[in-house]
């Protein structure tokens, strides 16, 4: 082999990259002097436009083709509150670190700062955005990402604001590691699929941290629900996995920490649920596996309706709680096993660590105010200490179909 | 009345019972502050033994430490010296030297432990229900002659607030569930101090929500200022008025 073959060879190599280089992979700039739309329509597939870092005061912007938008040190966007910011309506569109504000606001659309029609694959990741109706709105799309983002505003009332993501009728979506705050609900799902929403802060929104319908076989994982104005809310669903979430002081009179509504064969695993009016609120759902969860220090660690079966609660740590569960029927379909109560009281002779004598999770104090609210302003007087611990010894109001009887003496490490 | 009230408060400290009843205090408020670590748990702990023994402890001591002082009493009525003072300066010596003692005996622990808003409004309420038994007391000691029946009416009266009263409320709210009686409650329990002493120290504390969660009224009206402002004022009138209906049974009474 000649050296000239060795040369050929190079320059064949070199100019098949350089090809590529130009069809493949051109890259644009643009600064807040470009129109982007512009640009945008220019590019084509699988083109990267970099945004330089400035104030760009323009809004409306349509992203048609499959490109990469990326922004260095957050260029911002502005809707001047009048518009939306970006809509995507290409698949495979990468939208990055860019800062998208102010949309308007509108009964007749839904003002998004980053709206995904009808597309797949595409990602939005790094942006902040702020101050909008709605921040990445995603409608019919699937396989999209939403990573990354903080997604802020400043809502005052329910009627007057979006969502943070808010997902309508879409499959396999990642939603990750996004903090959002101050919208109405944090993330909002309807028809949503196959999805995973994972490590996302939510905190301080004004109805729902997380509020998903009709949204099958999700799985909710490492999330923070914080300080939201009703707490998290599932509702007409089934096959839902919940595991390793936190939900902290979801406190107010009307608040919870998660509301199942017609939740099925779902499972509900080691989150902890601490400071909450109440943990779990459940109604009319079946066949939910809620174990290795901890309560600590709510109102009432759980509210089941008479209208649950089939539930199963093992192995949960209840501390702390002003009453461990409140029911409103005589009839409990579901079944208590192995749960550390703080508030039992009985024995373990056989040295088995499980209690020897049943433990009845609902006071009858709760039973009382379950019937009749207004009693409630007896709480903590030293009558209804003593009622309850009558109702202990010799059970006559409470469920007594409701009780664990294998309690565990010791805390579960969890 | 000065002198008097310091001969009655000299009585009571050589007598000791007001110091062993501080001790007591003291020793109860850091074991329960102790044990558990959050401190709101603490001060609800604390709350519950307030209410239960303040009120029989304070009344019970009142009525017996006047009865014994009642040769004091008649000695010093044979001098130029008002009734009514006499008698308001026995009730300030040993209104002071009970509320002093819970004063030191829980808020001193408090004050170490857990400063705040909350532990002040509970030592207040811990004061107010001193001075509202003490009051009681007195009323219960001019109206009777008899020591041993006073001290069954004391009795009787401490149970009345601290477990009957609650229980008829109770019986009331189960009868009359299926109205709207939320109002009528709320008035109910301004007739037991002990039920306004909880109320008060509830609502600084967050449970104060699970009241909240059970009715819009108790949430618009003891969740506001007002809520806190109508249990203290009738803590007040709880402290004046059996001291004016003592005053006035005294003034005439046949000694």
């Amino acid at each position: 082999m000649g050296r000239v073959e060795v040369a050929r060879r190079w320059i064949v190599c070199i100019v098949f990259s350089l090809l590529t280089a130009v069809t493949y992979a051109k890259s644009v700039r643009i600064t807040p002097a470009n129109n982007i739309q512009h640009t945008l329509d220019r590019v084509a597939d699988g083109d990267t436009v970099y945004v330089s870092k400035g104030s760009y005061n323009q809004n409306n912007i349509i992203v048609r083709k499959a490109i990469a938008i990326i922004g260095e040190e957050y260029p911002v966007f502005d809707g001047g509150k009048k518009n939306e910011v970006f809509i995507v309506i290409a698949n495979n569109v990468l939208i990055k670190g860019l800062q998208v504000q102010n949309t308007g606001r509108s009964s007749m659309t839904d003002m998004a700062g980053v709206k995904l029609q009808n597309v797949s694959h595409v990602t939005v990741s790094n942006c902040r955005i702020y101050n909008t109706t709605y921040g990445v709105y995603l409608q019919n799309s699937n396989q999209c990402k939403v990573v990354a983002n903080t997604i802020k505003a400043n809502s005052k009332d329910e009627l007057q604001s979006g969502n943070g993501v808010h997902a309508w009728k879409c499959n396999n979506l990642l939603i990750s590691h996004n903090v959002l705050t101050g919208h109405r609900d944090g993330i909002y799902f309807e028809f949503v699929t196959q999805s995973l929403i994972t490590n996302n802060k939510s905190i301080g929104n004004i109805r729902y941290g997380l509020h998903f319908m009709f949204s099958h076989n999700d799985i909710y994982s490492y999330n923070t629900f914080e300080n939201n104005g009703a707490g998290v809310a599932v509702m007409y669903t089934k096959g839902v996995t919940m595991y390793k979430n936190t939900f902290y002081r979801n406190w107010g009179d009307a608040s919870y920490a998660i509301l199942l509504k017609d939740i099925s064969d779902s499972k509900i695993e080691y989150n902890k649920f601490t400071k909450n009016t109440v943990g779990i609120f459940m109604e009319g759902s079946s066949r939910i596996h809620v174990a290795y969860n901890t309560f600590a220090d709510n109102g009432w660690a759980m509210r089941i309706q008479a209208s649950c079966d089939g539930n199963t609660f093992e192995k949960n740590n209840f501390f702390g709680n002003s009453f461990d569960v409140a029911t409103n029927g005589t009839m409990m379909l579901n079944t208590f096993r192995s749960n550390y109560w703080d508030k039992y009281d009985g024995y373990d002779l056989n040295k088995d660590g499980n209690g020897d004598i049943p433990y009845y999770p609902v006071s009858v104090y709760s039973v009382i105010t379950e019937r009749i609210p207004t009693a409630m302003i007896l709480y903590r007087s030293f009558l209804t200490n003593i009622m309850d611990e009558v109702e202990k010894m010799m059970p006559s109001i409470i469920p007594d179909q409701l009780r664990d009887d294998e309690p565990r003496l010791k805390r579960w490490k969890l | 009345m000065k002198i008097i009230i310091k001969y009655v408060l000299l009585d009571l400290l050589r007598n000791r019972i007001v110091i062993v009843y501080t001790v007591l205090l003291a020793i109860l408020s850091v074991s329960v502050l102790g044990l558990d670590a959050n401190p709101a748990k603490g001060l609800l702990s604390l709350l519950n033994v307030s209410l239960l023994f303040v009120p029989i402890i304070t009344i019970l001591f009142a009525t017996i430490y006047f009865f014994n002082s009642i040769e004091f009493t008649e000695l010093l009525l044979s001098q130029p010296i008002k009734r009514k003072s006499v008698l308001l300066a026995e009730y300030a010596g040993v209104a002071a030297s009970l509320a002093g003692a819970y004063a030191i005996g829980v808020g001193l622990p408090l004050l170490f432990l857990v400063s705040g808003t909350e532990s002040l409004i509970l030592v207040l309420t811990g004061i107010l229900l001193t001075l509202i038994f003490t009051s009681l007391a007195l009323l219960i000691f001019v109206k009777s002659r008899d020591k041993t029946k006073g001290i069954g009416v004391a009795i009787g009266t401490a149970l009345f607030f601290t477990l009957l009263f609650d229980g008829l409320l109770i019986a009331f709210i189960y009868s009359f569930g299926d109205y709207p009686i939320d109002k009528a409650v709320i008035g109910i329990i301004a007739f037991n101090p002990i039920d306004l002493g909880r109320v008060l120290m509830l609502l600084q504390l967050d449970v104060a929500v699970l009241m909240g969660y059970s009715g819009a009224l108790f949430k618009k009206f003891l969740g506001s200022a007002t809520g806190s402002i109508f249990s203290l004022a009738c803590m007040v009138f709880w402290v004046i008025l059996p001291l004016l209906l003592s005053v006035k049974v005294f003034k005439k009474k046949d000694l």
